[in-house]
């Protein structure tokens, strides 16, 4: 069988480690495929290249499909979310000048309470408090907002600018920023450079977030349902083996390649391993499944988190003619994801839509073969959405 | 109803900045401005209140542009990628010759096409030169790599250099892998076990 070759497009993350792993580890060759990686400088390259033909298949935000499909942003075409790539993995950081200030009243950098942390830092900030994000249509903005409104920061308590990770520290050097919002390596970077500290994991906020998925153009969905199916059947086998605690370090020492991240691989593992290191001095904090690339469906992509991502989208933007949710719900492509790897075996849920935040302890659900369990999902304020409460 | 155009150039290389503000002038009546790479670019451009904003499509500042399209982003006239519309076969175009722009909302195409053409021209020929100048560099690079391969296999085998090459060579083609890349394992894995 002769091999044929996917173009994709990927920003160099640590979630872009199922592209990375599909490739290195041979799982795009057993299902006949090659995926030709090419790195983007931006995510409107990224957009960009998927739009205009250049690549098949992106690494995305999952936010980016949803907003395009509302007509949001500065290009419109159809794209498909055919499978979630990855399940939290950003974190928030602070800058230098705020750090001082928290641990001048004491605050502990837990990494771990939200309110606690929101609570510190309306204490001790003079203005908005203004937070650099990658990308103004992420699943960084709308963390950021969520928990911001649900806790002493208010709505109005900070401000949101679009900085690209590589620029951050010197945004916050310059004071263009105080603080940000950053997928892996990036926080750790910033922690290792000494122009920042942590102060939450992305999943203390929502506790299931989907961070980035894969995304093609619909109507390439509809005409190569095959190709598609292996690249999806693939990414599916690098995610289950990048959740063994065995295949860490090798997936490590892959992904800081030079071709790839082009990081070390010990700055890497902070993001595999949940084991942190939140400031420059040194102190150590542990998130379970900091990055979830399989376990309790992740690649599924559920059409109510595309309906919680569209539901705040239009609660933040104005969108003038705005398509009903459950039209823009279906760019999350639950209908192909059930389709196409049903085949290969994968256990899928029977449903397409679930209470988002209704999860508190790993639960059983109906499934194909009846041995799926879904993980914790809530948010920080135990509020649950509800899509069918909505329309 | 101006007649001039304001067009802004984000570029931080000096030299290109100015052969492209340069030919623009000349074709188009407009007022170019430039600006460098900025942590923080939108507030800067917005405040030019821009028609046209250019931008090399590899530069990873692109992002912060985002903001300039959306109806609460920093300009107040919205802006869209000049992708479609009239001029659809030029936005291709464009994006093969490497510039991305983003244009204000209603501004008609007829006004668009000068600088379009100019700015594509200007962006093709900086792509080509910085290619080239990206492929001798990458050459160069490779060279010295295969040279150090060929000392440790010189030493460590005692052969000639045709011969540690013609090993090399010969390696390469075994794995179906470029001579390069060969070299550069071989280097790596010898500075891990020296």
């Amino acid at each position: 069988m002769k091999r044929s070759h996917l173009p994709v497009a990927y920003m160099p993350l640590v979630d872009a480690a199922p592209l990375i792993i599909a490739q290195e580890m041979g799982f795009a060759e057993s299902e006949g495929i090659a995926l030709d990686l090419i790195a983007a400088p931006s995510w409107s390259s990224v957009r960009d290249m998927l739009a205009f033909g250049r690549v098949e298949a992106a690494h995305m935000l999952s936010p980016v499909p949803v907003a395009m499909a509302m007509g949001l942003g500065g290009v419109k075409t159809d794209l498909s979310a055919v499978s979630v790539l990855s399940v939290n993995g950003n974190v928030i950081g602070v800058g230098r000048a705020l750090e001082e200030r928290l641990r001048d009243i004491g605050y502990g950098f837990d990494f771990a309470d939200p309110m606690k942390a929101a609570a510190a830092l309306a204490e001790v900030r003079s203005g908005p408090v203004v937070f650099g994000v990658p990308f103004p249509f992420s699943m960084h903005v709308e963390l950021l907002r969520y928990w911001c409104e649900g806790t002493a920061l208010g709505a109005g308590g900070i401000e949101i600018r679009t900085v690209p990770p590589p620029l951050m520290a010197t945004a916050l050097a310059n004071g263009d920023v105080d603080a940000f919002c950053v997928g892996e390596p990036w926080g750790s970077v910033a922690v290792d450079q000494g122009s920042g500290a942590l102060l939450l994991p992305g999943k203390a906020i929502w506790g299931f977030a989907p961070e980035k998925v894969l995304a093609v153009k619909t109507e390439w969905a509809e005409s190569e349902p095959a190709l598609l199916g292996r690249m999806m059947r693939a990414l599916w086998q690098a995610g289950r083996w990048l959740a063994k605690p065995e295949s860490r370090s090798t997936a490590g020492e892959i992904l800081s390649r030079k071709n790839y991240l082009d990081v070390s691989p010990e700055l890497i593992d902070r993001a595999l391993s949940g084991q942190f290191t939140v400031s420059d001095r040194g102190e150590q904090r542990r998130v379970d499944s900091f990055v979830e690339f399989h376990h309790g469906a992740a690649t599924f992509p559920w059409r109510s988190q595309a309906k919680w991502i569209a539901h705040r989208l239009q609660q933040s933007h104005e969108a003038a003619a705005l398509p009903s949710l459950d039209e823009v719900a279906r760019v999350f492509r639950a209908d192909l994801h059930r389709s196409l790897l049903s085949e290969a075996g994968v256990d899928m849920p029977g449903a397409s839509e679930k209470l988002e935040g209704a999860i508190r302890h790993k639960t059983a659900v109906a499934s194909t073969r009846g041995e799926l369990c879904l993980m914790p999902d809530a948010f920080f304020d135990g509020r649950i959405f509800d899509p069918e409460a909505l329309d | 109803m101006s007649a001039r155009l304001t067009v802004v150039v984000v570029e931080e290389d000096r030299d290109r900045a100015i052969a492209v503000v340069d030919a623009i002038k000349d074709t188009a009546e407009c007022d170019v401005y430039v600006i460098g790479n900025s942590s923080a670019l939108a507030r800067k451009i917005a405040a030019h209140d821009p028609d046209i904003v250019l931008i090399d499509i590899d530069n990873p500042t692109r992002d912060m542009l985002e903001e300039l399209t959306l109806a609460s982003g920093p300009l107040e006239r919205p802006v869209a990628m000049f992708v479609s519309g009239p001029a659809g076969g030029l936005a291709q175009t464009a994006i093969e010759a490497g510039v991305s722009a983003y244009v204000v909302d209603g501004l008609a195409p007829d006004r668009i096409k000068p600088v379009m053409d100019t700015a594509i021209a200007r962006f093709r020929m900086v792509r080509q030169i910085r290619n080239e100048l990206a492929e001798t560099r990458r050459a160069l690079e490779e060279r010295k790599v295969i040279d150090r391969a060929k000392g440790l296999l010189m030493k460590a085998k005692g052969i000639d250099e045709d011969a540690a090459y013609a090993l090399l060579r010969k390696t390469a083609m075994d794995q179906g892998r470029r001579v390069p890349d060969v070299a550069e394992a071989l280097v790596t894995a010898s500075g891990l076990l020296g």
